[in-house]
């Protein structure tokens, strides 16, 4: 699925607004009674793609289902920063359990509510990667089996962040962490370890799966609103820069997402019921390196002289992408 | 008191009472930046500005803010150079932004429209100008919107100056000059036409002005000597155009050339080929690459088979219409030096297009006003000449020689008469620094490619006076003004209050912007990163 993408209106749906577009086709970002489920004054870093993706999906939610909404969060950063006791962030019913049970306590949640009666009132399950590619994978896959009426968010930023960046199964191959150090003869994380965790719910047969990134606002909408329009287990994996972690410029969060998708590393689909269904084409094709080199994780890469032999292996990666998905395709294109 | 939940002591709080703005190091601010357009404009029109409303489909405010600076957006919009779409930061993503299409669109609609504009409340003073071209009815129009009672002396018979009587019809059609024109005169401005300022400082005292502008162009033809028997045959190409204009054209014969490489070489050109003449040659004594003429104007009349001949002088004009040409070469430095070696041209008639001067004789018996040795008159900053009360401007003092630049001295003028008037001084408000193309994140704006206007079909080209190139309608005038990517001024697109990662941005509304919550705000700089148009700065942040 695709929201209308909007020709020659200047910034057509590249901007979050536009003043010269229908309101339909703005985003929830741009409005001004937007919900701002995470408020201001949670203590996230300067630039932090994963409060920016939390509020993006949330506010979303919030209006598909009319603010009838109750999140559930995993332990991890996005927990840590929005709740430090006795405050919260949240403006919006939420509560935390553990760091591994957060799709669990969701499916219960749902249980409870329509146990209730109450079940106009949906349910979003979300955590970082270590929470959902890690350490609560088990209940996730549980959540997913029984076909639980919850959607849940995968904010990744690639590695356990809150906890001082170690790598986590999310971490791609070649990226410093402080348990992947960047030395010795393949410096970083190992090449062809780790999970796509998009790819292992698709294979739960779910209603609903999509990936989506901070730097495409108008396409993580549309897909927020199509999973909140379907009942059953629902799934979306966002993209979230880490300036911290990724040792990238906090003004750079958006671009380095950009960049992720317009290089192809991280693609843009959808799938239902186990097939893709529709993917999101690359505007402006760029080699790895733009995306790379953006990061003081990767700077072993372009050293003196530069590790080609690993950007070389990172643009297969993003070529197999390319060409698995059909980024590269007129179809979905992102606006002309 | 309520009962608190097990080992659980604090009421609960909201995030709001950590005050992350204490973070910062870096503190984002808005700022306008200064478009190229608007810099580069010599009538100081606020392109950005206007082309804003026009792409929201609102034309008449788009139209009312172009004449606040330029009461002539009809007639700029045809014969302008448009300095602005060489300055436009588009061009180095595409192509500019065809600004002088949306221009003529606009000032087109507003013809038809009716729309005017109201002069300004009486202020009881009297203003003479003399010369009713570009930069004299420009002047006129913004000292009757400041309120200043406007009577205009016009040597010609009909107003416009060299917009008449220099500029071809196919270029600037005359029904759009009139309307234009007639605008101006609507506000209360009085133009006495066939009234030749003779005794200017008997005019000034009879008619009990209080200021003076003086903008009566440059009609003087320059001329050269070429010895000839048959000096007939020679014509300056002002009386030429002016004599078409007129209704009585002269006999040019089958075979014309024209001596020099100006604009106006280009129109007698183009405008002796649709008199009839079968060759019209242009003779330049550089080559194409020198010629001071415009490369489109060049273009249009090389379609229209005007020819050329390069890096040729005429040494001599012969009974029965053979001219020997010296041919020339171009040194290091771009000038043509002979080369001893010559060639012939058959020719009926030679129009001279080599330059023009400024008629000052009346101004010689005037104290105080200096007239340099080039003939033209001298202005302070304020286009005040050296006699306290008169103004000057146009194709009359230093500058280049353009409508654009005359009407921009036009309403630089009214303003220091206006100040003057009052006993004050105009000064300028300081400018906001230029947006460069580096300042604007190019990725948001969609690909839009250039609306090229329509021209008229190449033999009504070369056989009628019918207007050449053709304009844009609405939806196509819409589109091409939303081709502009609004440089260092905020369009509200929201990228700033959607992509704060704390909310500190707060939206005011349309048409307010927004307002930064230093409270919260962290410096991480995403606002400036991913705003479209560089309309914020990062400072450093001082505590």
């Amino acid at each position: 699925m695709h929201y209308q993408r909007v020709k020659y209106y200047q910034t057509g749906t590249f901007t979050v607004g536009n003043r010269l577009l229908d309101e339909s086709n703005r985003t929830v970002q741009a409005r001004m009674d937007r919900t701002n489920s995470l408020n201001s004054g949670h203590r996230a870093c300067q630039g932090c793609g994963e409060a920016l993706g939390a509020r993006y999906a949330i506010d979303a939610a919030m209006r598909a289902v009319d603010n009838q909404l109750v999140a559930v969060n995993a332990t991890g950063c996005l927990e840590v920063f929005s709740s430090p006791y006795p405050e919260s962030a949240w403006q919006i019913p939420w509560l935390h359990s553990l760091f591994g049970n957060a799709p669990a306590v969701a499916s219960g949640v749902a249980a409870a509510l329509r146990a209730k009666g109450k079940d106009h009132i949906r349910v979003v399950g979300q955590g970082g990667d270590g929470a959902t590619v890690d350490i609560g994978f088990g209940c996730l896959s549980g959540m997913f089996e029984r076909n639980d009426d919850v959607l849940y968010i995968c904010y990744d930023n690639e590695a356990y962040m809150n906890t001082g960046v170690q790598r986590s199964g999310s971490t791609p191959p070649r990226a410093w962490t402080n348990t992947t150090p960047a030395v010795g003869p393949s410096p970083g994380n190992p090449m062809g370890v780790g999970k796509n965790v998009p790819r292992i719910a698709m294979a739960h047969g779910i209603p609903y799966v999509a990936t989506a990134s901070v730097a495409d606002l108008h396409d993580l909408e549309a897909k927020v609103f199509k999973a909140m329009g379907i009942h059953g287990a629902r799934y979306i994996h966002i993209h979230v820069p880490c300036p911290l972690g990724w040792k990238s410029d906090p003004a750079h969060t958006i671009k380095v997402a950009r960049m992720a998708i317009e290089s192809g590393l991280f693609p843009l689909f959808e799938a239902e019921y186990g097939r893709v269904t529709d993917r999101t084409s690359i505007r402006r094709k760029v080699p790895v390196e733009r995306y790379l080199e953006l990061q003081g994780r990767f700077a072993h890469l372009f050293g003196d002289p530069p590790d080609t032999e690993a950007i070389r292996a990172i643009q297969a990666i993003a070529d197999a992408n390319i060409d698995m998905y059909g980024l590269l395709s007129e179809e979905g294109q992102r606006g002309t | 008191m309520e009962r608190k939940p097990f080992a659980i002591t604090l009421d609960p709080g909201s995030s709001l009472a950590n005050h992350t703005g204490n973070w910062r190091t870096m503190r984002p601010v808005y700022r306008d930046h200064l478009p190229p357009c608007n810099h580069a404009c010599p009538a100081g029109e606020n392109v950005q500005g206007w082309l804003y409303y026009a792409e929201e489909g609102d034309y008449e405010r788009a139209w009312r803010v172009l004449t606040n600076d330029n009461p002539f957006p009809a007639i700029h919009g045809r014969v302008c150079y448009h300095p602005c779409e060489t300055a436009c930061n588009r061009g180095q993503l595409d192509e500019a932004v065809g600004i002088h299409a949306v221009e003529r669109f606009l000032g087109d609609y507003a013809i038809q429209q009716g729309w005017r504009i109201e002069p300004g409340p009486p202020s009881g003073k009297k203003v003479l100008i003399v010369g009713a071209g570009p930069s004299g009815l420009s002047a006129a129009f913004h000292l009757a919107r400041f309120g200043h009672a406007v009577t205009i002396y016009e040597a010609g018979p009909k107003p416009g100056g060299m917009m008449r009587f220099g500029i071809p019809r196919y270029r600037l059609p005359r029904e759009v000059l009139d309307a234009e024109v007639a605008r101006v005169e609507a506000m209360g401005v009085t133009i006495h036409l066939n009234r030749r300022v003779e005794d200017l400082e008997a005019d000034i005292k009879n008619g009990g002005f209080h200021a003076t502008f003086l903008a009566i162009g440059a009609h003087l033809s320059k001329r050269v000597e070429i010895p000839g028997r048959d000096v007939g045959r020679i014509l300056d190409a002002l009386s030429f155009l002016k004599s078409v204009e007129t209704g009585e054209p002269p006999k040019i014969g089958r075979r014309v050339a024209i001596y020099g490489g100006g604009n106006t070489a280009i129109d007698a050109a183009r405008t002796a080929k649709r008199l009839g003449a079968e060759e019209a040659v242009i003779v330049y004594r550089r080559d194409r690459e020198h010629m001071p003429a415009h490369d489109f104007e060049v273009e249009e009349a090389l379609e229209e088979g005007v020819l050329t001949k390069w890096l040729r002088t005429i040494r001599q004009i012969d009974e029965g219409g053979t001219l020997t040409v010296e041919v020339m070469e171009l040194d290091k430095q771009g000038y043509p030096r002979p080369t001893g070696r010559f060639e012939t041209l058959e020719a009926d008639s030679v129009i001279l297009a080599l330059g023009q001067e400024v008629d000052t004789r009346f101004l010689r018996k005037v104290p105080g006003i200096e007239i340099s040795d080039d003939g033209v008159i001298q202005v302070d900053e304020t286009m005040m000449t050296g006699r306290t009360g008169i103004f000057a401007g146009g194709d009359m003092v230093p500058a280049e020689r353009t409508v654009t630049v005359a009407t921009g001295h036009g309403k630089k003028a009214a303003r220091h008469i206006d100040a003057y008037l009052r006993g004050v001084r105009y000064v300028k408000p300081p400018g906001n620094p230029l947006a460069t193309f580096d300042r604007l994140n190019t990725w948001y704006y969609t690909d839009a490619p250039h609306i090229h206007q329509p021209y008229l079909d190449r033999v009504r080209r070369q056989t009628t006076f019918d207007e050449v190139v053709l304009g844009l309608d609405e939806s196509t005038a819409l589109l091409e003004a939303r081709r502009c990517l609004s440089c260092g001024m905020c369009f509200e697109c929201d990228n700033c209050y959607g992509m704060c990662p704390d909310n500190a941005i707060i939206k005011l509304g349309p048409g307010k912007k927004y307002r930064i919550d230093y409270d919260y705000c962290k410096g991480c700089g995403i606002c400036a990163e991913e705003c479209p148009c560089g309309a914020i700065e990062m400072e450093k942040e001082i505590r």
